[in-house]
């Protein structure tokens, strides 16, 4: 049987909750009325959004003149904001499909809203390749169409085309697999509502889910077999990310480990975006039986070992800019540390490489408070690793009268406020009308795991077990 | 489900106690609808006699056929209508075309096996099919009997279920 459970494991439903108890606590939110802080922060969310729209609206308008790129610096922000949001993008897929693979059962309570979150990031990502484009009405020039020009075609050589099929792929099947998950727990919703407009909603989205044995048996091929082509998916996705800039002649972008370093940073950013959000969520919603600090440890652990191979990444590097001999590569390296953004390279090296080895203690990890403060300067390390490589790498042309320096203008920092607009008013849309826990998941896992289960339960599971 | 059709259902709250009561009902010759239930149960299928799924052979085959359209695609732009030398590559250029053939056998994977999936159920939006009982999708297990696909008698069936430690049992 799938509930012989070591007893040694920590309970991973906490409040001896019943099945129905589930249902309950996770739609409770989607059922009721907003609560006055969701209505607050969804409103400064969408404040913030308005704002960002219309910097972003600015851009597209007067082209990426606007922004404070120059002649030698002609990436900067703007795909620092997309590597770095497609980098947060990778846990949620990461955490429902690896993690299925591997049998974790901790991710069924959180697997929901981190997938949610890696939508949400990599949409955010999406809109500054847009902008970058200068003219974004033109972005289906990105497709293999058939065109004007004689059908000249996206040159298939190139990893910016790679990367355009790469994020879109990713995109659409994260947002299927995340949409499949979410039907059984819609058809949960439909069945309780007590309003027609509910009722039809959620009974449009749940497609007549009847809960048969047989559907069942299917779902979970279907979902292993999504979890199997993901997973490659996943480290495609910021392998290829890379190669945008390891395919280069730039010296401190033209380097073979970009692919390794880059899925780890993923990771770790992305599990510390997801700390972020689950240590409020579970506040807010009253979680804190289904996501525990068991959870919250785990995801530190994962923060830690990721956080360490991104750690030997930087060191590898820089060994090998030595080591290689060449000096163009040398002294990028050392510009790096020393030059004139010697501090975006110092915040970097602090927050990814120091502060992830606080976790080594366990009343560390296991810390809120600490926890949470982690998480967000896990992700200011990784947004400055990606400035870092971008624009120190460019700065110092090969002509010394050629170097320059970047100063963000208003609409730099405008278009990266618009991806926080974005990506919090869509949480929190999701955070009231979609079940933030995946029902179905957490209940079958509960026997054997769940704290207290209903004495009834605890004698037939033993029954099973002799038989 | 059509409302004429004449179905008892077992009504049981733990996942083992369903679980066992199937092979206790089937022992005594009653042919099993099927049990209806909030979310899977390994062995379930099996125990109510449902063939094993097919689906990874769909998704198999959809997948060659996302690998064989992307190849093809990126040959008949790169090599035949519009050749162009690029990096003194040849036009063939195969190890620059794995990441996006990769991404495309993957899309097709994806999206084939869902639909493949979806038609399968009989699940698509707008399907007003409801549970036979509305407690399954929160914490009931029912298992549904037809009562005119059986020999035995609605009252045998009815027995039979409360000795397998149904809860309830209903008529619909």
């Amino acid at each position: 049987m799938s509930h012989v459970v070591s007893p040694i494991r920590e309970k991973l439903v906490t409040g001896g909750k019943s099945y129905s108890d589930v249902t309950h606590d996770i739609c409770k939110q989607v059922e009721g009325e907003p609560t006055k802080e969701w209505k607050i922060a969804f409103g400064i969310s969408c404040l913030v959004f308005i704002y960002g729209a219309y910097c972003l609206f600015y851009t597209w308008w007067q082209g990426i003149g606007v922004w404070g790129l120059n002649k030698t610096v002609g990436w900067a922000w703007d795909i620092t904001n997309f590597v770095w949001w497609v980098g947060i993008g990778h846990a949620g897929t990461l955490i429902s499909a690896v993690l299925l693979l591997f049998r974790q059962k901790w991710r069924t309570s959180i697997n929901r809203s981190a997938e949610a979150m890696t939508i949400f990031a990599v949409l955010c990502a999406a809109s500054f390749i847009l902008a970058h484009m200068g003219r974004p009405w033109l972005a289906h020039w990105a497709l293999p169409l058939p065109n004007a020009f004689g059908s000249l075609w996206v040159n298939f050589n190139s990893p910016l085309v790679w990367d355009v099929f790469a994020i879109s792929t990713y995109l659409s099947v994260s947002l299927l697999f995340w949409y499949m998950g979410l039907v059984p727990d819609l058809a949960t919703i439909r069945d309780r509502a007590t309003t027609a407009g509910r009722k039809f909603w959620y009974g449009l989205f749940s497609l007549g889910w009847t809960g048969s044995s047989k559907t069942w048996a299917r779902y979970e091929y279907m979902s292993l077999i999504l979890a199997g082509i993901s997973t490659p998916l996943v480290l495609s996705v910021h392998t290829i990310v890379s190669m945008d800039f390891a395919t280069s002649v730039i010296p401190g972008w033209h380097t073979t480990i970009f692919p390794p370093y880059f899925v780890a940073g993923a990771i770790f950013s992305g599990f510390a975006m997801v700390q972020t959000l689950l240590l409020i969520t579970r506040v807010v919603f009253k979680l804190e039986d289904y996501i525990t600090i068991e959870h919250i440890e785990m995801m530190n652990i994962v923060i830690t070992v990721t956080g360490s191979v991104v750690g030997i990444a930087y060191l590898t590097e820089f060994f090998i800019a030595w080591y290689s001999g060449v000096e163009y590569e040398s002294y990028a390296f050392i510009n790096r540390a020393t030059g004139p953004y010697w501090w975006a390279y110092w915040m970097m090296m602090t927050c990814n490489v120091i502060s992830p080895q606080l976790f080594w203690s366990k009343a560390i990890r296991t810390n809120l408070m600490v926890s949470f403060f982690l998480s967000i300067v896990v992700n200011v390390g990784m947004w400055f690793e990606r400035f870092v490589i971008i624009v120190t790498s460019l700065h110092r042309d090969y002509i010394p009268s050629s170097w320059a320096m970047f100063s963000p203008t208003r609409y730099d920092i405008g278009d990266y406020i618009f991806s926080f607009g974005l990506f919090f008013t869509l949480f929190f849309l999701f955070a009231k009308f979609l079940p933030v826990v995946n029902m179905a998941e957490v209940k079958a896992v509960m026997k054997g795991v769940s704290s207290n289960f209903p004495e009834k339960k605890a004698k037939s599971t033993k029954k099973t077990d002799e038989e | 489900m059509s409302s004429t059709t004449n179905y008892i259902l077992g009504v049981y709250d733990d996942e083992d106690e369903v679980l066992h009561a199937v092979t206790a009902v089937k022992a005594k010759g009653i042919k099993i609808e099927d049990v209806f239930t909030p979310f899977p149960i390994h062995g379930l299928d099996v125990a109510v006699g449902h063939a094993r799924t097919r689906l990874p052979i769909a998704a198999f085959m959809f997948g060659t056929l996302g690998l064989i359209c992307a190849l093809a695609l990126i040959s008949y732009t790169m090599v035949f209508d519009w050749p162009m030398i690029i990096g003194g590559k040849d036009f063939f250029a195969l190890p620059n075309w794995i990441p996006v053939t990769f991404e495309g056998t993957v899309l097709f994977t994806a999206f084939g096996l869902v639909t493949t999936f979806c038609v399968s159920n009989n699940l698509y939006p707008g399907n007003k099919a409801e549970p036979l009982d509305l407690r399954i999708t929160d914490d009931k297990f029912v298992m549904a009997i037809n009562v005119d696909k059986n020999k035995v008698s609605a009252a045998d069936i009815k027995k039979a279920l409360k000795d397998s430690g149904a809860i309830e049992v209903n008529t619909k």
